[in-house]
């Protein structure tokens, strides 16, 4: 704008007018004030010199021979497209109708004759402004568009590192439904599913503050950390509070992530959510018709640093054909063309005489697309069905391997001892696993080798240790009750220890791997008249007898303080040391 | 929207009063409410009364005036909420970073 002063002096103005004399003399009156001049001397010539020489402004004679002024008009503002050519018109008519007719047909203004110089610059300068701020105005958009249109194509490619990111998970098994609909490019929504060594799932459903990229900013560390520490087989407390360390770390204080997150145990029916943030998500069981509400009971993720998830994560238990819903909070404000929102009323409302058969997924969706109508969303819209099937049935795909030059060392054994504090607070599992992944050929196998782990770990603390009772579980109610005089046990202990012994052979063409778990509790009699274990139940119940369909061998050891179980793949001979020093 | 703030005759305490929806229009006046003061209050009470909606970008204001305020060791309280908002700040379980009253 600082320069229109300058280019107003450099305007070039065309002039058409059929009379000789009158062009003359508005074109002396012009360049006295300084203006550049093209002339025509009718209208169809006018045409012809504005597409030439691209004047400023034009100043049109209404009546013409060959084109009239009007005309005239009609075709310079078709050339002139998008610039903004004012046109005034000359004329010495008088009668409103038509001076009304000057400006119809696409006139700015008209300037009587005889010419008033004085006007006729005001008029000018008035149009020299004009045009330059339509100039800065369309300059400015184009700007603004440009910028736009950069920015969505980095918002694209943004969008698609983070798709990979964050879908390299299991949201596409069998038992998942889910709709994720973007209110931008990026959604402020990310929605995370994964299945861990033991063959667990957790899924994960997140809200960042905001809509877009400054939303979408802290979801690529959040899938990296959830993704990495599930695959290595840490607890659901250990990833909810690294995650939570690592956005209190790098968002900033207005940024945080409403969460939900829930591990699922298809092998003991058993489901475990922590909520921080997010609207009550829910279990519905169609069975008996009951809903389980999972309300938040947690400031959401990336708020406060150290958070106490020891009593934050609630265990439920769950049957087979029940369902999970987690939404975020766009689904329950999503509003209609009457400013109405959805609500959760509405939404519990559908759950209503569901029955076992109603596939309520689609029709939540399409409740919430009928509600909205032409009203748009203002939140994203986020919604996940989880099914609770049976274990065998919950099949995905985990990647394979790619092969390796060295199979390492093909001999080795290690030995991990734990003593209270560790046995306390420390879960060794994922160290131990890491290790026994470095082992190429043993990387196939890594969700057998966890499950028989943590299951001869689990029983190590819970019945060698603690001396808890398996039977307790079978109780209604039995889990959480469990779980309690877990906790009192391991806040009680003492001088007991817990020493897991690995002891790895192997070749490309097979194995074995012996896992060893002795505690320093009392142990149990295992032996029988025919010397053999008694009764799982006793001791463990489901999963002993998953222990002993995924190994070679399992034996007890000593007083029942320790166990043996030998874990054998490709064509290896057992070598069953244990069974020999057994007999 | 309207923000508008109100510092005690001795200065020790300053409210700051919400009017409407209360979301990321809000942003640049509402640091204003605090930031501009010449000396720094020791309690601060945000007063939402006249407020008829908060969304999670109010929330993270909030958490803003929270770390401006000292932290951990900020002495805020949230007054006079209405149902919507009270249950806003209910699930993002904000009464254990703030005083709500």
């Amino acid at each position: 704008m600082t320069s229109s002063h300058i280019q107003s002096v450099d305007s070039v103005i065309l002039i058409a007018d059929d009379s000789d004399f009158d062009r003359l003399l508005l074109k002396s009156i012009l360049k006295e004030q300084g203006h550049q001049v093209v002339e025509a001397v009718d209208g169809l010539d006018a045409v012809a010199v504005f597409d030439r020489e691209r004047p400023q402004i034009v100043l049109l004679d209404a009546l013409m021979p060959n084109m009239d002024g009007f005309e005239a008009a009609r075709r310079i503002k078709l050339l002139a497209g998008e610039d903004l050519v004012p046109i005034i018109f000359l004329t010495s008519l008088q009668d409103a109708g038509s001076l009304a007719r000057c400006l119809d047909a696409g006139g700015d203004d008209f300037l009587s004759k005889p010419y008033n110089p004085v006007i006729l610059q005001a008029k000018i300068n008035a149009f020299v402004r004009m045009s330059e701020m339509h100039k800065t105005m369309r300059d400015q958009r184009d700007e603004i568009a440009s910028h736009n249109a950069h920015l969505l194509h980095q918002q694209n490619v943004a969008k698609k590192v983070f798709d990979r990111v964050a879908h390299a998970g299991c949201l596409d098994a069998s038992n998942i439904q889910f709709t994720l609909s973007p209110a931008a490019v990026f959604n402020g929504d990310i929605l995370l599913a994964g299945v861990s060594p033991t063959g667990n799932m957790t899924m994960l459903l997140g809200d960042f503050t905001g809509h877009g990229l400054d939303a979408a900013i802290g979801a690529m560390p959040l899938a990296e950390v959830f993704y990495s520490m599930l695959k290595k087989g840490f607890s659901l407390r250990d990833i909810i509070r690294e995650i939570n360390l690592k956005l209190c770390d790098i968002l900033p204080v207005e940024i945080f992530c409403c969460a939900f997150f829930a591990e699922f145990d298809f092998n003991n029916n058993r489901v475990q959510v922590w909520n921080g943030g997010l609207p009550d998500c829910l279990i519905y069981s169609a069975l008996d018709n009951t809903i389980t509400r999972l309300p938040s009971r947690n400031v959401p993720l990336g708020i406060v640093p150290l958070v106490n998830l020891k009593d934050s994560i609630e265990l439920h238990e769950v049957k087979e054909g029940d369902r999970l819903y987690a939404w975020s909070d766009g689904i329950i404000e999503a509003g209609n063309s009457d400013g109405e929102m959805f609500s959760e009323a509405r939404l519990l409302k559908l759950f209503e005489g569901g029955g076992p058969k109603l596939d309520l997924f689609p029709t939540i969706n399409a409740a919430v697309v009928d509600f909205i109508g032409e009203g748009t969303a203002g939140d994203d819209i986020s919604l996940i069905e989880v099914t609770v099937v049976a274990p065998e049935s919950f099949k995905v795909a985990i990647a394979e391997t790619e092969g390796e030059l060295s199979g390492g060392p093909d001999d080795w054994s290690l030995t991990y001892n734990l003593r209270r504090e560790a046995i306390r607070e420390f879960d060794p599992l994922p160290q131990l696993l890491q290790v026994l992944m470095q082992v190429p050929y043993l990387r196939q196998f890594g969700g057998q080798v966890f499950t028989v782990l943590s299951e001869l770990y689990s029983n190590a603390v819970d019945h060698g240790i603690l001396r808890l009772d398996s039977a307790i579980k079978n109780t209604p109610g039995g889990f959480s009750q469990y779980y309690r005089q877990r906790k009192r046990g391991l806040a009680a202990l003492q001088e007991e220890e817990i020493l897991i012994k690995l002891h790895y052979g192997g070749t490309a063409t097979g194995g074995t791997l012996e896992i060893t778990v002795k505690d320093s509790g009392a142990g149990f009699n295992y032996l029988t008249g025919a010397g053999q274990p008694i009764s799982d139940s006793h001791k463990s119940g489901r999963g002993m007898h998953l222990v002993r369909s995924l190994c070679d061998s399992v034996n007890y050891l000593g007083v029942g303080n320790e166990v043996c179980a030998i874990f054998v793949w490709g064509n290896h001979k057992p070598r069953n040391p244990a069974i020999e020093r057994v007999q | 929207m309207s923000i508008t703030s109100t510092t005690s005759t001795d200065g020790s305490e300053l409210t700051i009063a919400i009017e409407g929806r209360f979301d990321f229009s809000s942003h640049q006046t509402f640091r204003q409410a605090y930031e501009d003061l010449t000396e720094k209050p020791d309690m601060y009470s945000v007063d939402m009364n006249a407020a008829s909606y908060l969304d999670s970008s109010a929330l993270g204001m909030l958490l803003l005036l929270r770390d401006f305020a000292g932290g951990d060791s900020a002495n805020i309280s949230i007054l006079n909420c209405n149902d919507d908002v009270r249950k806003i700040l209910a699930i993002s379980n904000f009464e254990q970073l703030f005083t709500i009253k």
